[in-house]
């Protein structure tokens, strides 16, 4: 029997973090009201005219320099002209045959857990088209649509992969790194199920070995990844079903239905996709210098695999607390600041990936919503190092702050949960238990060590548990010679 | 002198010297509109009330010494494709016979802030498509100096408005010819600046890459005074130009002597009537007079430039026409679904010769077809354009031309052959394809019809047409009486 | 180079026009009759040539990334052949 090898490209829409549009000054804020963030520009209105977005040009080429991507020197924009009730001007406006960014890469496990480079083909800028709402259960039962305009001319960047991924779980792995990508860089919110990032899948089956590819499907409507992932392995199982059968798998555009878990066909919507390309006449070229792509790479903060690396060298952290921190772009800020404040790394790592995360959890909170500061983390992560107050203690603060929001000062100090470090007040409560337990002196004296256990726990009886061990350690040393 | 023969300079006068003021004058025009213009058809919607109202706050100003500009209370008069904010703007065509905008027009803007008076909007051939004002959704306007013949097109209501006395001045737009023909065909002058010069923001387009907005007045120092008003940067236009604007009314004053004028050949080949020829070749010998230096050059490309700009301005015109839906503004007609509602308001909506332009653009941009017409014509574009960097670099500063073969053509005469009616743009399209600056003057007649002639300026050299329009413009030439005109051809109100 | 039944009527689909029988021998005349004419271009040699499609030698013409203010809804909505609760209308799409 033949084995398939099974062929996958993708597709994706990231949302570009602008507060305008890609060519009007209208917010792109998320607005409940339809059609409220809208102006005769993104309307379509006769007569008016786009006006490109410096900030949705920089946060493309952000995107195109933290996915490895060549800066185009000369792009450009263009008109694909198709009729639909979202498209106000009934063409959508992007770049063809000049995009912003070409030929980027990132790298992915594969199954064997090597790296392999997944080709960018290409980034390219466009306007996002208005939502339409639907009377029906869905499109085809529907007896009228309500066009809303508010997400429409919404910057967008479309990445283009190769089809060099081999598997649902390479598609998986890919989409994931591209999502921390983007967070990191700052490009794009890359909430999927917002929908300010989607995903479109190619994907084709050719026999092991062979170099030509088969015929190809797409598939939308893909809004996670686990849906991209299951979708794909339906394909994989229908196509090759199809090809055994002997049957001719047709080109076409198919979506994913999450109930069923199947893909269906889906109607075409324009005759051919005959989109009839051409340069937009409203529109002027855009030059990119090297000094320019230079100020944008300043801007790029550090991305994933360099953090990971970091992380591993300069924190001896392992591989498992690396790959946690950095997953959650967030968690990996709020740890920068801390190291910026305490030293011990490790010590940090602990208390984020162990309590902090605990407490983050049962609230059901995302990390970008941490609610206490790093300066406050770090002076209650200097009290427990110091020994002002001891490990469980630190644990109640923390816990505390994060309900009440009060300044772990505050917090010791009310609780009372300060050990007692000043030798002169300690020394009279070492003296007490001495005298009241000279039978376990006397042992201390002539080197039995149990004793020293008995009489440090009953010290700390006597001061609620808030003396300082080490101290106590010391004066009953001194007092016992 | 008759009021409505007065220029924009001499109405100032009579303002300052309290002969009229902004209100009569208005009154004045609107009732030659009242009068004339159920003739002439210049006119798709008076805006008699607001013009009123516009001239009594200018009164106010004047008599508070405030006044907004040299503009301030004159009426004038807009294509109807300039979107006026809450006033009907239809671009002549049924699919917008009710769209009433939420904005202005840039240019109209500018001149709505320098005190004009706007008392309507005019007549144009659909979506400035065509050379009569014949494929008007709504009527034909008649040409003033016969009112059996076209004023031209596409702004044949703005030509026709100026030249028989219905406003001072008015706008209109030139895709391939829109302003210089029918300022041609009617006696008046007509400028089609350099592309980039005027805002398009608020201006229906045709072909985005080639439109541009013109003047047309009663003399060139009047065309000079609004051009400067309308003109320069604007922010909401990625295409307008980040020059300042010249100092257009002074270039009106200089001298022509030492200019180098060049006529090239390829504009007197066949098919230009040699009583044309004659007359732009009197106005040669008239700039020899005056000094300039007249040298015979060579556009080699000339004669593609008709094709191409068929090409370049359907294909554009095929997606910026596809936004009339039927689905945000604009009449609709109804059906049970959306795809039959487009393709319904669509064809019910459009003219004739906006569908044929629009399935002309749309096969030379169809798949398969890109690279043989559209993608060469815009390597055409080029070589036309490098035609004439090559005349200006080589120290030429401005060519004479003539407007179009002939003089104005009857109505109905060329309707059922679009080719021929394509023809009569011959002269005046290449200036768009190749973004320069042009202005036509009338010079003479052909029966007591108008012959102008065109002058073409680099880019940006709108000062030195002034000046060499200023050498050759002749006193301005009235049309015949309309009413005895209609009386005597039997034309009815 | 004469333009088919079958050209005319993709490019009407395509464009959204509807040809009526009546109509299609005046359009496939008068379109073919234009497209003879533009024939003429295929004489010129273009090997090489750049395509033009800015007269302006213009580039990297921006706007601050600013939010001024919308339309207000009532405007935006005043020239809709249909609309409900806020949204412009269509019936069913195909
Ligand atoms: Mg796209
Ligand atoms: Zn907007």
């Amino acid at each position: 029997m033949t084995e398939f090898q099974t062929v996958v490209g993708l597709e994706f829409h990231a949302e570009l973090k602008t507060n305008t549009k890609i060519f009007c000054s209208c917010p792109t804020t998320f607005a409940g009201e339809p059609n409220t963030h809208v102006c005769p520009v993104c309307l379509g209105l006769p007569g008016v005219l786009p006006v490109l977005n410096k900030r949705a040009v920089e946060l493309a080429m952000k995107a195109g320099l933290a996915l490895n991507c060549q800066i185009s020197p000369f792009s450009k924009f263009d008109r694909k002209n198709y009729f639909y009730p979202d498209l106000p001007k009934a063409y959508q406006v992007t770049q063809y045959p000049l995009p912003i960014c070409k030929s980027g890469y990132i790298t992915v496990p594969d199954a064997d857990g090597n790296e392999k480079k997944i080709r960018i083909n290409r980034i390219h800028l466009e306007e996002d088209a208005g939502k339409l709402v639907h009377s029906g259960e869905s499109i085809s039962t529907s007896n009228y649509s309500l066009p809303d305009y508010n997400r429409a001319a919404v910057p967008l960047i479309e990445i283009v992969s190769e089809p060099d991924m081999a598997s649902a779980d390479e598609a998986k792995a890919f989409g994931d790194k591209l999502k921390l990508i983007l967070e990191y860089a700052g490009v794009s919110d890359v909430k999927m199920e917002q929908g300010s990032l989607r995903c479109d899948v190619n994907i084709s089956l050719m026999p092991k070995g062979s170099d030509k590819l088969g015929t190809k499907v797409e598939i939308k409507n893909l809004n996670s990844f686990r849906a991209m992932y299951r979708a794909i392995q339906f394909e994989e199982d229908r196509q090759r079903r199809m090809i055994e059968k002997g049957e001719k798998l047709i080109q076409e555009t198919r979506t994913w239905d999450e109930g069923s878990g199947r893909t269906l066909s889906m109607r075409s919507k324009e005759n051919d996709h005959d989109y009839r390309y051409f340069p937009e006449p409203d529109l002027v070229p855009t030059v990119i210098t090297p000094e320019w792509i230079e100020a944008v790479r300043s801007e790029l903060p550090e991305l994933p695999d360099t953090r990971e690396q970091r992380l591993k060298e300069e924190c001896g952290l392992s591989d498992y607390d690396c790959a946690q921190i950095v997953d959650t772009p967030a968690l990996a800020f709020f740890f920068d600041e801390v190291a910026k404040l305490f030293p011990d790394t490790k010590i940090i790592a602990n208390w984020l990936l162990g309590d902090v995360s605990r407490l983050m959890n049962s609230a059901e909170k995302e990390y970008e919503q941490v609610p206490i500061v790093a300066e406050d983390l770090v002076y209650l992560l200097d009290q427990a190092k110091s020994g002002a107050i001891n490990n469980n203690s630190a644990k109640t603060v923390l816990e505390e702050m994060f309900t009440s929001g009060k300044m772990p000062a505050e917090i010791i100090s009310e609780r009372g949960f300060a050990q007692i470090s000043d030798s002169a007040m300690l020394e009279d409560a070492v003296k007490a238990v001495i005298e009241a337990n000279e039978k376990a002196a006397e042992d201390f004296r002539t080197g039995k060590q149990q004793a020293m256990g008995f009489l440090m726990g009953q010290i700390m009886k006597a001061t609620k548990g808030q003396a300082n061990p080490n101290l106590v350690k010391e004066l009953l040393a001194k007092m016992l010679k | 002198m008759s009021i409505y023969d007065m220029t924009i300079n001499e109405l100032q006068q009579a303002l300052t010297n309290k002969t009229f003021t902004s209100y009569e004058l208005t009154k004045k025009y609107l009732e030659r509109i009242a009068e004339i213009d159920p003739i002439i058809h210049a006119y798709i919607t008076i805006t008699a009330d607001a013009a009123l109202a516009a001239a009594k706050a200018s009164d106010e100003r004047r008599a508070n010494g405030q006044l907004l500009s040299d503009l301030d209370g004159i009426p004038m008069a807009l294509k109807d494709i300039f979107c006026t904010d809450g006033i009907l703007t239809t671009c002549a065509s049924k699919i917008l016979a009710n769209f009433v905008p939420p904005y202005n027009a840039t240019c109209w803007q500018r001149l709505a802030d320098a005190g004009a008076v706007l008392l309507g909007k005019c007549n144009l051939d659909e979506f400035a498509m065509g050379s009569s004002t014949e494929n008007s959704a709504f009527f034909a306007t008649r040409n003033p100096f016969d009112i059996e013949r076209t004023p031209g097109g596409s702004s044949g209501g703005s030509a026709a408005a100026v030249s028989a006395d219905l406003a001072a001045y008015t706008l209109g737009t030139d895709t391939g010819g829109s302003v210089r023909q029918p300022a041609h065909y009617c006696g008046v002058v007509g400028i089609k600046p350099t592309y980039g010069l005027i805002s398009r923001f608020g201006i229906i387009p045709y072909a985005s890459s080639l439109d541009q907005a013109g003047v047309f007045a009663k003399s060139v120092y009047d065309c000079a005074t609004v051009l400067e008003v309308v003109s320069g940067h604007d922010e909401r236009d990625s295409t307008s130009t980040p020059y300042p604007i010249g100092d257009y009314r002074g270039a009106c004053r200089r001298d022509v002597k030492g200019m180098k004028i060049g006529m090239p050949n390829e504009f007197f080949e066949e098919g230009i009537d040699p009583r044309t020829i004659e007359i732009v070749n009197k106005a040669a010998e008239k700039f020899a007079a005056a000094g300039a230096e007249i040298i015979e050059v060579s556009l080699p490309h000339t004669k593609y430039a008709l094709p191409a700009y068929y090409i370049l301005a359907c294909a554009e015109a095929s997606s910026n026409l596809a936004r009339y839906d039927g689905v945000r503004y604009g009449v609709r007609v109804d059906k049970p679904s959306l795809e039959e509602i487009f393709c319904a308001t669509r064809s019910a909506g459009f003219g004739d010769e906006v569908k044929r332009r629009i399935l002309l653009g749309t096969y030379a941009l169809s798949s398969g077809y890109y690279d043989a017409y559209y993608n060469k014509t815009l390597q055409v574009r080029t070589l036309i354009k490098e035609d004439y960097d090559r005349v200006f670099a080589s120290g030429i500063d401005c060519l004479l031309t003539p407007v179009t073969p002939g003089p104005a053509f009857k109505l109905g005469e060329m309707l059922d052959d679009p080719l021929t009616m394509y023809m009569t743009d011959i002269c005046t399209v290449p200036i768009n394809i190749a973004g320069l600056a042009s202005l036509v003057v009338p010079f003479a007649d052909i029966e007591g019809l108008p012959v102008g002639v065109q002058l073409i300026g680099a880019p940006f050299s709108e000062e030195k047409l002034f000046t060499a329009a200023s050498a050759v413009e002749v006193p301005r030439r009235l049309p015949p009486d309309i009413l005895e005109q209609a009386a005597e051809k039997g034309v009815e109100r | 180079m004469g333009i088919t039944v079958n050209d005319v009527e993709y490019v009407a689909k395509l464009a959204k026009l509807t040809i009526s029988e009546e109509e299609m021998d005046g359009y496939i005349k008068k379109l073919s009759s234009i497209l003879d004419y533009m024939q003429q271009l295929q004489e010129i040699d273009t090997t090489g040539v750049q395509p033009t499609t800015h007269v302006l030698p213009l580039e990297n013409v921006f706007r601050a990334d600013e939010v001024r203010p919308c339309l207000p809804r009532e405007k935006v909505l005043t020239n809709a052949p249909d609309t409900e609760d806020g949204y412009f209308k269509v019936p069913k799409i195909l």
